[in-house]
């Protein structure tokens, strides 16, 4: 019977062997997953005892909201002043970082394209701009183009007034001699033409540059489609 | 919290609202900070933005036209009713769902105005609204928008003004001061605009107001806003040596502004295009309008224009290709605006009545003359005794025809332009010269579109804190019709008396007066009493008998009602009651009916405007 038969536990031979790589695996990943609790549990208990650290003030702010009109107040300032400063979206980075500064290295990042539709679909509903650079104007005579561009213009002027504050870079009249100190912004003015040496630089001023100081897009709601610049319109 | 932090001033148009106010703490002496609130309102669907004017519209959407989710402001909103300037815009293409001017209906006598009647002649299935509702809602909107900014501060714990216009009747008012408290504004008071820019004046002037009038001065302050014009005169009196001021007379409620002007500078055109073969659709004329409106302002601003452009875009896509260009003219601006909204006329001229053909439908009693004018003539020739009882003024020449002021305020938007402030100034100087009076000065104003709220923010200010306050009291001396008991005579109608009621100038928080007279109420029935106004009528003290008077010294208004309900009497009985008036706190007239019996001591009924429209008479 049993030579007919290999016994129960050679039988199971195979399948021990199996378990046991298995085992090893697991015994492995248990390790693994043991030292990593334990480096996360130190990581968590460092950053719980930051946290920690700040419970007093937390507690000491929460206790205070509560009993205290005046700091509430003051709190709510704080944000709400925070809140109205900054742009409805981050303004974009300066392109690349002048190479010849020791500045660490600025990041690429693609602007948003919401903040960009939002003001295009603005200008479109104030003065028709995406109607007017859609059309092909060599069929048009300068009157017809020109009596079209003064509702464009007219429009679109409100819109830059009402939603940005736009300032001249450089108060001087353009032609006016200006000089560039050492460490002038070269974001803000840029020397052309025949530029060597060491700054102060002095030169001809050919364009003032634009500022937008501020920027007061509108808030959009989060159901609102940006990429409709302007909807169709059907009259029933 | 005990005291307030902010005085608030709400300026609530016709056509636009706005609101304005001080901060208490940070103001010292005549030094009041006014900042304007910037109002969050949708602009587009789904596009919040922050305006200092709330345009006074109202649109109630189709429930498939918009996104729920683009319909949202920063506190929720409403998604039935959008308020502001999408309501306005959205308003130009859908006028069927556009409630506007809701303002100017909640002063119409011939209406209820709180029934569902707004927008007026709509096809079935568009949603209305009241009048009174209205109100609620732009009040609503401002409450959320002030709450929204100042948490801890919510607009019913503030000190808060209304601005009302100075013609509206006492019924107006109280819809007004009732539209306030159904948004849970209870510290609230009520100011006459006229009023309110004569306060921003003083403010802004920061105390050197005291040598710019002088104890004498007569203050003519013409209000000409975008849907309404308004007329109030102000005296410069002495109170033991300080300068007072006392407002002496308001004018009637006229339904003419500047959009009227605007309107009709686009017909002028329209019909200079009509000529050359253009015809416009309704939002063409829409754009005509927006583009006459700044033409105007280019031609008035600039004196050496001789025309401005005016194009009207096409409405489709194509803009070059199907734009109509035009131009408005100096001359079209001189004839139309000038000459037909501000003419040189006679001191004695009187706005023109045509005689109206059938009314099909009840509409807004709008002026039938454009002539500002001559409603101003009108105005001053009807108060030419306005100051006789002041004291410190120089008795008025008894063969003066007309009021003669002595420095005119300007405010609205309208007397941007200053050509239409020159004018104006140099009409009444004519006037004056006839009669060999002094010219009037000009008292200079600036902001004119704010100018209410930041008024309305500075009174709120200094009835808390001090400071230089318009004395004036009711504008009307008020009486209710009496019928004299005789034996009916076929064909004849009972002889009508009118008894004095509330005095002229009656102060509000003064004590309530009371007519000797008795009347008898039916309990459990709705007795209503005839109601008349005047704004002459200086001497009549509370109790006189009039049997006689003539038709423009006295205004009929509407009824006043009142309900007795009385568990100690019997359905019918009747109770004979004095009829008590007073002006509250807030501004509005008050009538109780108390009852004399020793029995109902203490009781009293209320006595209430009749706002149901004269209409609904049984």
């Amino acid at each position: 019977m049993t030579d007919a038969k290999p016994s129960l536990s050679d039988r199971l031979e195979p399948a021990r062997e199996a378990l046991v790589v298995v085992a090893r695996f697991v015994a492995h990943y248990l390790a693994v997953g043991a030292r990593l609790a334990a480096h996360y549990t130190v990581v968590a208990a460092r950053k719980t005892w930051v946290v920690l650290q700040r419970l007093p003030i937390a507690v000491y702010s929460f206790v205070r909201a509560l009993s205290d009109a005046d700091y509430a107040r003051r709190l709510t300032e704080l944000y709400i002043d925070r809140h109205s400063s900054l742009p409805s979206k981050p303004a974009p980075a300066p392109a690349v970082a002048p190479s010849v500064r020791s500045e660490p290295q600025a990041v690429l990042q693609s602007a948003g394209p919401d903040s960009a539709l939002v003001l295009l679909s603005l200008l479109q509903k104030e003065g028709r701009f995406v109607d007017f650079l859609q059309e092909d104007v060599s069929g048009y005579s300068d009157q017809e183009v020109g009596a079209a561009a003064r509702v464009v213009h007219e429009g679109c002027q409100r819109v830059l007034r009402d939603h940005l504050s736009i300032e001249p870079v450089r108060q001087e009249a353009e032609g006016s001699s200006v000089t560039l100190p050492k460490g002038f912004d070269p974001a803000a003015v840029r020397p052309t033409g025949n530029v060597i040496g060491e700054p102060p630089f002095t030169g001809s001023l050919v364009h003032r540059g634009w500022r937008a100081v501020e920027v007061r897009l509108p808030k959009v709601s989060s159901s609102r489609d940006v990429r409709i610049l302007a909807a169709a319109e059907v009259e029933l | 919290m005990s005291e307030s932090r902010f005085a608030v001033g709400i300026d609530l148009g016709t056509t636009h609202c706005a609101l304005a106010f001080v901060e208490s703490a940070k103001c010292e002496g005549e030094e009041v900070e006014q900042q304007m609130m910037p109002i969050p309102q949708l602009t587009a669907p789904g596009t919040v933005e922050e305006r200092q004017l709330l345009p006074s519209f109202l649109y109630l959407p189709h429930p498939d036209e918009f996104k729920s989710g683009d319909l949202s402001l920063p506190w929720g909103g409403d998604p039935a009713h959008i308020a502001g300037e999408l309501a306005r815009r959205q308003g130009t293409t859908t006028p069927i769902r556009l409630v506007s001017s809701a303002k100017s209906w909640l002063c119409h006598p011939d209406v209820d105005r709180k029934a569902a009647i707004l927008p007026p002649e709509v096809p079935g299935d568009v949603p209305q609204l009241s009048p009174f509702d209205a109100s609620v809602h732009y009040l609503n909107h401002i409450r959320e928008a002030w709450n929204g900014l100042h948490p801890y501060d919510p607009l019913d714990r503030q000190e808060v003004t209304v601005t009302v216009p100075a013609s509206f009747d006492p019924a107006a008012r109280e819809l007004t001061a009732e539209a306030a408290r159904a948004v849970g504004l209870e510290n609230l008071v009520l100011l006459e605009e006229p009023q309110a820019a004569l306060y921003s004046w003083v403010n802004d002037s920061t105390g050197r107001w005291r040598h710019d009038v002088k104890v004498g001065d007569i203050i003519l302050v013409v209000d000409v806003g975008g849907g309404t014009s308004d007329f109030s005169l102000i005296a410069v009196t002495e109170q033991e040596g300080a300068l007072e001021l006392t407002r002496v007379a308001v004018g009637e409620h006229i339904l003419l502004g500047g959009d009227n002007m605007d309107l009709t500078l686009a017909h002028v055109v329209k019909q200079k295009l009509k000529k050359n073969g253009v015809e416009l659709d309704r939002w063409q004329l829409q754009a005509l309008t927006h583009g006459c409106r700044i033409a105007k302002e280019a031609l008035l601003a600039d004196p050496d224009l001789e025309s401005y452009p005016v194009v009207v875009p096409s409405r489709g896509a194509k803009l070059i290709g199907g734009s109509i260009r035009t131009e408005l003219t100096r001359d079209e601006v001189t004839t139309t605006l000038i000459e037909g909204f501000f003419p040189e006329v006679k001191s004695s001229d009187r706005p023109q009545q045509r005689s109206r053909g059938a009314l099909t439908k009840v509409g807004l009693p709008f002026a039938q003359d454009p002539a500002v004018t001559r409603h101003l003539a009108a105005f001053l020739g009807k108060q030419a005794g306005a100051t006789e009882d002041l004291e410190g003024f120089v008795e008025h020449a008894h063969w003066a025809s007309f009021l003669h002021p002595t420095a005119v305020l300007f405010n609205g938007g309208v007397f941007n332009a200053s050509v239409l402030r020159d004018r104006v100034v140099k009409v009444i100087n004519q006037w004056l010269a006839e009669e060999d009076a002094p010219p009037a000065r000009l008292l200079e104003a600036c902001d004119l579109d704010t100018a209410v709220a930041r008024g309305a923010a500075f009174y709120a200010h200094v009835r808390k804190h001090g400071g230089v306050r318009i004395r004036g009291g009711t504008s009307h001396s008020y009486y209710v019709g009496v019928e004299r008991s005789m034996p009916a005579i076929p064909g004849m109608e009972p002889e009508l008396h009118a008894l004095c009621l509330v005095p002229f100038g009656l102060e509000e928080g003064s004590e309530p007066v009371t007519p000797p007279q008795e009347f008898g109420l039916v309990v459990g029935e709705p007795v209503r009493f005839r109601f008349f106004g005047s704004s002459v009528r200086r001497e009549d003290q509370v109790g006189d008998l009039f049997e006689e008077w003539s038709e423009d010294e006295m205004e009929e208004l509407e009824e006043i009602q009142t309900l007795l309900t009385s568990e100690r009497h019997k359905k019918g009985e009747v109770v004979p009651v004095h009829l008590q008036a007073a002006v509250s706190e807030v501004g509005t007239l008050e009538l109780t009916a108390i009852p004399i019996g020793k029995a109902d001591a203490g009781s009293e009924w209320k006595v209430s405007f009749n706002t149901r429209g004269s209409t609904e008479q049984p």
